[in-house]
C-alpha cells in the first residue's frame, strides 16, 4: 500500500502490545514512537529527567516512562493499567494500548484487547515462552483479534543468535495452531537497542522479515466479508417534540436506507425505514459504524435495548445461552447468583446457572470447576431475565459481546462472548393460564405474599415465624411455612455449607416460595440466607409489595449465649466449617420492610409487630 | 465490514456520539463542562449532532476563574446560545472573597481553589451524576491512562489504581449514591483531529489560537500574554507586540503563547503536523509538581 494525496492509505490500527513482566512492552513502545520521529522535544526533555530519577538504564534514556504514566508505576517500575498512546506515520494513524504483564492486572490488558485489531505479543528471548504469553495469547484470540506479531525481544542478550529465535518461534507457532490467528508474523527484535524497529538490523543480517514499523505499516486488518444483513441496537429514543419519534443508535452491521423493511427484536414487529435523520438533513444510506437516527412508518413500540434488523435476515432471540466468560472481579463467580448484564445496548438481569468447564490457562485443557476466580477463563451457561436479540460473537461482535456487572457494587466483574443459544426463546412462552394468582387468590381472600424472615442461626427466626403463622391462621390465611432446617433434610438435602452451595439453597427455595405464591398462599420463609444478593435475587422474583424482608436483629453474642442447637460451641471447637458469624459472613439488610430489634423482646411481641404490618388495611 | 472504510474522522465522530447518547441513556442528572477551548467547541457540536433534531438534553456548566482571555468570555455566551443549551457559570465565592490571585498565591494554589474546588462545589450543588469533559488522552501521560467512563468516588476522587475494566463499546454507567462519572467522548482524538475537525465542519473556535499581533512579556522561557491590566508588570518589564498564538488555553496568566505565523486554520494544521513539541507545553500548571497532572485529577480536577 502506497500513501496517496488524499492521506493515509489504510485506515487507523488499533493494536495492543501484551506478553509477561519485564518482556519489555513499554520500552518496546516507547522506543517505536521515537524511532518514528513521534515524541515531541519537551516530552524527550521530560523523559531525560525522569529517567535519571525512575529509570532503570542507568544514564540512557528509560523509554518505559514515555508510557508508564501514573506515579505508582514509575515508582515501581510496573505497568498497572492500559495506556493509550497515538502516532502517525505517511502511511497510517495508529492507536496503540500498553498493557500491564502483571497477572493481577489481567482485566485492564483484557480492557485494551476488547477494541484491538491486532496483538504484538513480547517474549523475551532469555525466558521464552511463559504462562503469562499463553494467557495473553488466549485472551487475544477470545477476543477475536486475528493478527499477531511474535516479538522475540532481548535478542540482544542472546548474542543476536538465530537459533534462539527459531526456536522460540516454533514453540509458539506449534502452541497458537489452534487458537485461529489469520496470522502470525515472527519479529527478532531488541527494543532497548533498536534492532529490527524501523531499520533492519545489522546485528541479525539472518532475519529476513520486514522490520516492525514497515509491517505495521503495510498490514491490513480489515475483514473482507460480503455484504451482510443490517443491524442496528436502539441507544436512545429521539423525541424533542409530538411530531418526530427518531431511533438513535450505531449500524452494527450491513448498510440500511429508507424504504428498507425492517423487524424488531425481540417484538418481532415488520416496518419501514422511513429516513436517516442526521445533522441538518437527511441521509440517503448508512453503513457499519455509522451513527444516525432512524424513522419508522408506522407508529411501532420500540426501545433502548431493541435492535433494528434486515426484516428478511433478522438474527435470532433468546434467553438461554452458552458463553466464554473471563472473570475480572475480586469475588469469584458462584453458579446461581444473578448480575446485570449489558448487550449492545440492553441490560438485563442474568445468572450463571451452570459453570461447564474452566480453561486451564496454559494448556487449554477442559478442568471442573463449581467457581470462578478472577482472570479465570470458562464455558458457562447464562440464564436472562428476558429474551434478547443477539448473534454469536464469532459472527458479530457487536452483538455478542456482553460483560456483568454486581448488582451492589456496580463493578463490571465479567467479559464474556456469546457462543450459541440454548434454546429459542419463542419455544418457552408461559402458557397463559385462565386460572392464574389473582383468580386463585381471590378465591383465597387474600393477597398473596412472600414474608422472609432473614437472620442469625439462634436468633429466634423460625419461633416467630411459626408464632406468625397461628396468628395468620387464626385470621383465615392460608399460609405455609418454609423453614431452613426442615427444608434441608428434603428438598436441599444434597447441598452442603459451601458458598455455593448456600447460594443454590436460596435460589431453591426462593423459586419454591414463588410458586407457593403464585398459587395464592402467604409463605413464611426462615432462613439464615445471610448474603445480600441472594436475598436480592428472591426479591426479584416477586411483585413489588409481594415481598416482606423480616430482619431478625439478634446480636451475634446474644445468639452464640443461646445457642439452641448448640451449633455455635461446636463451630467454635473447629467441628462446623463455614458456620454464619463464626467463619462464613452475615451481610445484614440495608432496608429490610420489618426490622426486630430481636434481643430484648418476647417472641409473641415480636410477631404481632409483623401480623399488624400485613394485616393493616385488609 | 462491506461499505468502504469511513475515513478516520468520520470514525471518531461517529465514536463520539455513541458514547454521549450511551452517557444520556445512563444518566439521571447530566451535565456538560465547557471550558471554550477548542476541545470544548468540537464536543459541543458533537452534542449538537449526537442528539439531532432534539437539542442536547443537558446544560452546559463553564467553572469561571474570572482569569480567561476575554476573547473567550465572548464566544461561551454566543456559542451555548446557538447550541439552543443552558449555560451554568459557577465561580467559588469564597476564593474569590478571599482574593485569591493566580500570581501572587501561585499556580498550584490558584488552580486548586479556583479551578478544582470550585468544580468539585458546582457538582455537589447541582448534583450531576454524569459530567461530559473535552479531555483528550492523548494530551498528557496520566490522561493516556483513564477509561472513557471514568468513574469518581465520594469527594470527586479519582483512583487511577483500581478503574473499572471497560471492554468493547459497553460502557458501565451504573453508580452508587456519592459516586459519578466522567465521561470523555473525545478520548481518541488528537490534538491534529481536532483542528482538522474544526475546518471540515466549520467550528466556530476563540481567535486565540490564531497568530496575531499581541502584547506579551518574556517570562523565563515563556511568552505571556498580558490580556488585562491585572497582570502585574515586573520591575522594568515592558510588554512587546509579537506574532504568537497558543496551542492550548487555560487562565491567562499560566497560558504561555508561541511564536507563529499561523494565521489561518490551513496554516494552523500545517504547524501543528510539523510541530516538534507537545501541545501542553505551554501549560505552565503542568509543571507545578511531578505527577502534576495525576494528582490533581485524584482531587477532582478534570
Amino acid at each position: 500500500m502506497i500513501s496517496t494525496a488524499q492521506g493515509p492509505a489504510l485506515p487507523t490500527l488499533r493494536f495492543i502490545t501484551c506478553g509477561s513482566v519485564d518482556d519489555g512492552k513499554s520500552t518496546l513502545i516507547g522506543r517505536l514512537l521515537h524511532e518514528a520521529r513521534c515524541v515531541p522535544e519537551d516530552q524527550l526533555l521530560a523523559l531525560a529527567q525522569d529517567s535519571r530519577k525512575h529509570g532503570t538504564q542507568g544514564e540512557a534514556i528509560d523509554f518505559a516512562l514515555l508510557v508508564d504514566g501514573l506515579l505508582a508505576e514509575r515508582e515501581q517500575g510496573i505497568t498497572i493499567d492500559v495506556a493509550y498512546r497515538y502516532f502517525a506515520t505517511p502511511q497510517r494513524n495508529f492507536v496503540v494500548a500498553d498493557t500491564p504483564g502483571h497477572e493481577q492486572y489481567t482485566r485492564n490488558m483484557a480492557t485494551g484487547a476488547s477494541t484491538a485489531q491486532l496483538a504484538l505479543i513480547l517474549v523475551d528471548a532469555r525466558k521464552g515462552l511463559l504462562v503469562q504469553t499463553r494467557r495473553h495469547s488466549r485472551i487475544v484470540a477470545m477476543m477475536g483479534i486475528r493478527h499477531v506479531v511474535l516479538a522475540v525481544n532481548k535478542m540482544d542478550l542472546m548474542g543476536f543468535d538465530q537459533g534462539v529465535f527459531e526456536n522460540i518461534v516454533a514453540q509458539y507457532q506449534a502452541f497458537a495452531a489452534d487458537l485461529g490467528f489469520a496470522s502470525v508474523q515472527p519479529m527478532a527484535l531488541s527494543a532497548l537497542q533498536g534492532d529490527n524497529m524501523v531499520a533492519s538490523s545489522p546485528h541479525m543480517s539472518w532475519f529476513q522479515g520486514p522490520n516492525l514499523l514497515q509491517y505495521l505499516n503495510q498490514i491490513d486488518v480489515q475483514e473482507k466479508a460480503g455484504q451482510r444483513p443490517f443491524r442496528m441496537p436502539v441507544q436512545w429514543v429521539n423525541r424533542p417534540h409530538a411530531d418526530f419519534r427518531g431511533f438513535s443508535g450505531t449500524v452494527a452491521q450491513g448498510e440500511v436506507r429508507p424504504g428498507d423493511a425492517v423487524r424488531v427484536l425481540p417484538s418481532g414487529v415488520q416496518t419501514r425505514v422511513q429516513s436517516i435523520v442526521v445533522w441538518q438533513g437527511e441521509a440517503t444510506q448508512a453503513g457499519q459504524g455509522d451513527a444516525v437516527t432512524l424513522t419508522l412508518a408506522d407508529e411501532v413500540d420500540v426501545g433502548r435495548g431493541d435492535v433494528l434488523a434486515a426484516a428478511d435476515a433478522p438474527p435470532e432471540v433468546a434467553d438461554q445461552f452458552e458463553a466464554r466468560l473471563l472473570w475480572m472481579g475480586d469475588q469469584p463467580l458462584v453458579a446461581g447468583r444473578s448480575y446485570l448484564l449489558k448487550l449492545h445496548t440492553r441490560e438485563v438481569v442474568a445468572t450463571v446457572t451452570e459453570i461447564k468447564y474452566q480453561e486451564d490457562i496454559d494448556t487449554g485443557a477442559h478442568l471442573a470447576a463449581r467457581s470462578l476466580s478472577m482472570n479465570g477463563i470458562a464455558m458457562v451457561n447464562l440464564s436472562l431475565s428476558q429474551p434478547v436479540a443477539f448473534e454469536p460473537y464469532a459472527v458479530n461482535h457487536a452483538l455478542g459481546a456482553f460483560i456483568l456487572i454486581d448488582r451492589l457494587a456496580f463493578e463490571t466483574v465479567g467479559a464474556g462472548m456469546l457462543v450459541f443459544a440454548l434454546r429459542r426463546a419463542s419455544n418457552i412462552h408461559w402458557q397463559a393460564l385462565e386460572v392464574n394468582k389473582a383468580a386463585r387468590a381471590g378465591r383465597l381472600h387474600q393477597t398473596p405474599r412472600c414474608i422472609w424472615f432473614t437472620g442469625l442461626s439462634g436468633s429466634g427466626k423460625s419461633n416467630i415465624a411459626n408464632l406468625l403463622e397461628k396468628r395468620l391462621y387464626a385470621e383465615g390465611l392460608a399460609t405455609y411455612l418454609l423453614d431452613g432446617d426442615n427444608v434441608r433434610h428434603g428438598l436441599n438435602r444434597d447441598l452442603g455449607f459451601t458458598e455455593a452451595d448456600r447460594v443454590e439453597n436460596i435460589r431453591r427455595v426462593a423459586e419454591v416460595a414463588r410458586l407457593m405464591v403464585d398459587a395464592g398462599l402467604v409463605v413464611l420463609v426462615s432462613f439464615i440466607s445471610p448474603f445480600k444478593a441472594e436475598r436480592r435475587m428472591a426479591r426479584s422474583l416477586f411483585q413489588d409489595g409481594e415481598f416482606v424482608e423480616v430482619f431478625v436483629d439478634t446480636p451475634l453474642a446474644e445468639c452464640e449465649a443461646r445457642d439452641p442447637k448448640g451449633l455455635y460451641a461446636k463451630a467454635r471447637r473447629g467441628e462446623l466449617k463455614n458456620f454464619t458469624g463464626i467463619d462464613s459472613p452475615y451481610e445484614p439488610p440495608q432496608a429490610p420492610e420489618i426490622h426486630l430489634r430481636a434481643r430484648d423482646a418476647a417472641p409473641q411481641a415480636l410477631a404481632d409487630e409483623v401480623s399488624a404490618f400485613l394485616l393493616q388495611g385488609r | 465490514m462491506s461499505s468502504p472504510p469511513t475515513s478516520d474522522l468520520r470514525h471518531l465522530e461517529n465514536e463520539s456520539i455513541e458514547m454521549l447518547r450511551e452517557a444520556l441513556a445512563g444518566a439521571r442528572n447530566p451535565v456538560m463542562l465547557y471550558s471554550i477551548g477548542k476541545d470544548s467547541s468540537v464536543m459541543l457540536h458533537l452534542a449538537r449532532k449526537a442528539f439531532y433534531p432534539a437539542l442536547p438534553p443537558f446544560p452546559v456548566l463553564h467553572v469561571d476563574t474570572t482569569w480567561k482571555f476575554r476573547d473567550m468570555y465572548a464566544l461561551r455566551d454566543r456559542a451555548v446560545a446557538q447550541a439552543g443549551m443552558r449555560l451554568i457559570v459557577y465561580t467559588n465565592q469564597e476564593g474569590l472573597a478571599a482574593g485569591i490571585h493566580p500570581v501572587t498565591h501561585g499556580s498550584l494554589h490558584h488552580t486548586d481553589v479556583m479551578k478544582t474546588q470550585a468544580l468539585r462545589q458546582a457538582l455537589d450543588k447541582y448534583g450531576y451524576d454524569m459530567v461530559f469533559g473535552g479531555a483528550r488522552r492523548d494530551e498528557e501521560k496520566s490522561r493516556a491512562k483513564e477509561r472513557v467512563f471514568s468513574l469518581r468516588g465520594a469527594g470527586h476522587r479519582w483512583d487511577p489504581k483500581a478503574q473499572r475494566p471497560e471492554l468493547w463499546n459497553l460502557y458501565n454507567t451504573h453508580t452508587r449514591p456519592g459516586e459519578s462519572l466522567r465521561v470523555f467522548p473525545l478520548s481518541n482524538w488528537r490534538e491534529l483531529d481536532v483542528w482538522k475537525y474544526i475546518l471540515q465542519e466549520g467550528i466556530e473556535f476563540v481567535p486565540l489560537y490564531l497568530a496575531r499581533l499581541r502584547p506579551v512579556v518574556r517570562r523565563g522561557a515563556s511568552w505571556i500574554m498580558r490580556d488585562d491590566e491585572r497582570l502585574p508588570l515586573l520591575p522594568g518589564e515592558q510588554p512587546q507586540m509579537r506574532m504568537v498564538r497558543f496551542r492550548s488555553l487555560g487562565c491567562y496568566p499560566f497560558t504561555a503563547a508561541v511564536e507563529s505565523t499561523a494565521s489561518t486554520l490551513e496554516a494552523l494544521i500545517a504547524e501543528t503536523q510539523q510541530s516538534r513539541f507537545s501541545e501542553r507545553e505551554g501549560r505552565l500548571i503542568d509543571l507545578d509538581q511531578p505527577g502534576s497532572m495525576e494528582k490533581k485529577k485524584q482531587e477532582g480536577y478534570f
